[in-house]
């Protein structure tokens, strides 16, 4: 990183913008398709899940993929601000608040996705009244929350010290926004103390978001491995479910980065060597992944067990092949060895491959769920003659809903990246052993925390 | 018979609060009929107590609780959690007789009030590999013993009752249908729209045990029948097959009848090699097949009527 000057060249480096013409656009695109969501889900509500493609069969179609993506996505949160943190690895100090910013929004509407599958949402509250915590349900809504919770804390307790900086050195801005800062910053003054306490609460929420983020995946996992049906009957499901969600996070917070580097010119702080630090890591964690997809099938594939074939087939040489191999190949073969170059690790190449996993990753949710229901033990595969009746492609309002969903995230994404230093300043500082003026203690002595 | 069974309800409400006035006049408890009539004036109310004696109460002294639909429904389902005591259910299926008739899957139909997206019953056309004999297997809910469905459900919506039929309260259930994915015989539907209104059912109240008046967003199967059980009937597959495929019985007793036939249970199995589907997934279903040997007809293919045996896509 260049060296800075002073915190004040800091500040105004990466002090919360008002938006130029663009990301109001973008703004109001999202805020339209979240409208369109909105009203297939009135309908939805009206005449029910009958406004879906999903049937007896079929029961479970994208809104459970989509669930599946944003909880996947969500891991990366952890993955920044906890596993990176406690290596040590500094060169991340500038994305853990990018991290944190995908996790939240992702798991909230992880949450949220999941009640608009319900064919009951009204009755949320039986899950408290007369939740049995033998149900994976129940481990998943707990997990949830529990992660939710924490990842907000992780975004938030961090923020202090830049809301203290926000509220002492952002001028011009509305007095609303001022008071908010004021506010938020629960009367920060910047004390060793302070820092201390600060770096210890992080420190240990990065302890024990790790459980707990592989506590989600895992726990979703088994919301399809504890089923006995072709596919899902795997043991491989929990670590496979961890090892692609960590995949499809890194290029969630790439694809950030990059924008947010090319929106508000922040090459001094996201750097070229920070992008090619991600594309590393991300070869690494493609390279995992795809470990455990060849346990995933080949072993099964190598059997051909009755009740296994049907759906193998389909997805290898059948029905689903195009998708399926269209996410090895795009999703993963393709971004990998482009990434394996120097020149392809650059800012726009890997933006364009972590879009690409991005994609692939999403199309891979659906291929986890919605084959496998296909093909049913019963009516039995070998049914002489006699043609399919299964089908399934999302309807109009399933689409909408879902891209809905997917753009409420990038709201709150967008909305948290307007108002907030998405990179975290005083972390900045500390590394760059700038001092504060004034009342602002020097906090060099607990960057060793 | 739904008449009937009301007003045993309100009379057994009005026997349970009148013990509870008598209770606390002259600590008689008091069970059983009651009767109103006039005495010295005062409107009065015969009631039976334990030991056996009538006595007459004070009409006023007494309130009569208005029994409303949630009242109702609330006691039907504590029966129906509770199930039918001493009892335990089992079904045997016997292929050599299926023809395909489809009479059980149209009674079904029609006592269910089943709309024409869903089956709780189907009989499938079977074929184990490609040189074995074809063959139809009429396939109801399994009430399985270690049933996947119910250790799924978060709410307790499904459950497992005591005589070993499989129930959905489906004002409970959340519709999060876990249970549809968990259940490997893929016997469980789902009202995914309104339910349409039958005019039959209209100011019912709900009863679990047979999953009426249908609930919009909830999961629905085959529950055995247990309307027909209380009343010492077979369900209504069995009563409507031509061919006596079916046989229901209690494993209690060891004994099961498709009406006009009656077996012990265990010589049946044991002579006719019964078998239950898929037992390597480990599910203990309550019912049980017998062999299609021997066959009361041959396998006739056009005897297929696809579009009333397969499910039909919802829309």
């Amino acid at each position: 990183m260049n060296t800075l000057t002073s915190i004040d060249e800091l500040t105004t480096d990466l002090q919360p913008r008002k938006f130029g013409i663009r990301g109001q656009l973008w703004t109001a695109l999202l805020g339209l398709i979240i409208l369109n969501g909105l009203v297939s889900y009135y309908f939805q509500l009206r005449d029910g899940l009958s406004v879906t493609a999903m049937s007896n069969y079929v029961s479970w179609g994208i809104y459970i993929s989509n669930f599946v993506f944003f909880v996947a996505i969500s891991l990366v949160g952890s993955l920044i601000s906890a596993i990176l943190k406690l290596s040590n690895a500094k060169w991340s100090i500038p994305l853990t608040r990018i991290a944190e910013i995908i996790a939240v929004s992702n798991i909230m509407f992880a949450g949220l996705i999941i009640i608009v599958d319900m064919g009951r949402p009204d009755r949320i509250l039986n899950l408290f009244m007369y939740g049995r915590i033998q149900s994976p349900i129940v481990w998943d809504v707990m997990v949830v929350t529990t992660y939710l919770a924490i990842s907000v804390l992780l975004l938030y307790i961090p923020l202090l010290p830049d809301f203290a900086l926000l509220r002492d050195k952002m001028k011009n801005i509305p007095k609303w926004q001022h008071q908010l800062y004021k506010i938020l910053s629960l009367g920060w003054t910047g004390t060793a103390e302070q820092f201390k306490i600060l770096h210890k609460s992080v420190n240990g929420l990065a302890v024990v978001i790790i459980p707990v983020a592989l506590g989600i995946h895992t726990v979703t996992s088994w919301l399809f491995a504890s089923t006995l049906r072709g596919g899902w009957n795997s043991t491989n499901f929990g670590p496979y479910f961890v090892a692609g969600a960590f995949v499809v996070g890194a290029a969630g917070v790439i694809s950030l980065m990059y924008i947010a580097r090319r929106y508000y010119r922040l090459e001094k702080y996201l750097t070229d060597d920070i992008f090619d630090k991600m594309g590393k890591l991300l070869v690494m964690l493609s390279l995992v992944y795809t470990y455990f997809t060849v346990n995933e099938y080949l072993t099964p594939a190598f059997k051909m067990m009755e009740g296994e074939r049907s759906l193998l087939q389909d997805l290898f040489v059948g029905g689903f092949a195009p998708m399926f191999w269209g996410v090895q190949i795009f999703g993963v073969l393709i971004p990998v060895v482009v990434m394996i170059f120097k020149k392809g690790r650059k800012p726009l190449p890997l933006f364009i491959m972590a879009n690409m996993v991005i994609v692939g990753a999403w199309f891979k949710r659906y291929l986890i769920v919605i084959p496998t229901l296909f093909h049913p033990y019963l009516p039995a595969i070998k049914q002489n003659g006699v043609p399919s009746v299964i089908h399934y492609f999302p309807t109009w309002h399933e689409w909408s809903i879902t891209l809905a969903s997917l753009a409420g995230a990038m709201m709150i994404i967008t909305i948290l990246f307007r108002y907030l230093p998405f990179i975290s300043m005083w972390e900045i500082a500390e590394e760059q052993q700038l001092e504060y003026e004034e009342h602002h203690q020097p906090v060099v002595e607990n960057s060793k925390n | 018979m739904e008449s009937n069974q009301f007003s045993r309800k309100n009379f057994l409400k009005l026997g349970a609060v009148a013990a509870g006035g008598i209770a606390a006049l002259n600590s008689l408890p008091l069970i059983g009929k009651a009767e109103e009539g006039t005495m010295c004036g005062k409107e009065t109310v015969m009631l039976l107590s334990t030991d056996g004696k009538v006595v007459h109460v004070d009409k006023k002294s007494l309130k009569l609780a208005a029994v409303s639909k949630a009242e109702e429904t609330n006691e039907l389902k504590i029966r129906a959690r509770k199930g039918i005591p001493g009892r335990k259910w089992v079904a045997v299926i016997d292929l050599a007789r299926c023809k395909h008739a489809l009479a059980c899957q149209k009674s079904c139909n029609k006592n269910h009030y089943i709309p024409g997206d869903r089956q709780w019953l189907n009989v499938y056309e079977m074929q184990d590999s490609k040189e074995t004999a074809p063959y139809w297997m009429p396939k109801t809910c399994f009430h399985c013993d270690r049933p996947p469905c119910v250790a799924v459900c978060p709410v307790d919506a499904t459950f497992k009752r005591e005589d070993g039929i499989v129930l959905i309260d489906n004002e409970r259930c959340i519709g999060c249908r876990f249970c549809m994915a968990a259940c490997p015989y893929s016997t469980r539907v789902f009202n995914w729209g309104e339910p349409e209104v039958i005019k039959a059912l209209e100011g019912v109240p709900y009863d679990p045990e047979q999953g009426l008046p249908r609930k919009k967003g909830t999961v629905e199967k085959c529950d055995f029948c247990p309307e027909m059980l209380r009343e010492g009937k077979l369900p209504h597959c069995a009563e409507a097959c031509p061919n006596g495929v079916y046989f229901f019985g209690d494993l209690n007793e060891d004994t099961v009848t498709n009406g006009s036939e009656t077996f012990r249970f265990s010589q049946l199995i044991k002579d006719r090699a019964g078998y239950r589907y898929m037992e390597e997934v480990g599910t203990e279903p309550n019912v049980y097949y017998l062999p299609p040997v021997n066959r009361l007809v041959p396998f006739d293919e056009t005897d297929k009527h696809l579009d009333d045996t397969e499910e039909t896509h919802h829309h």
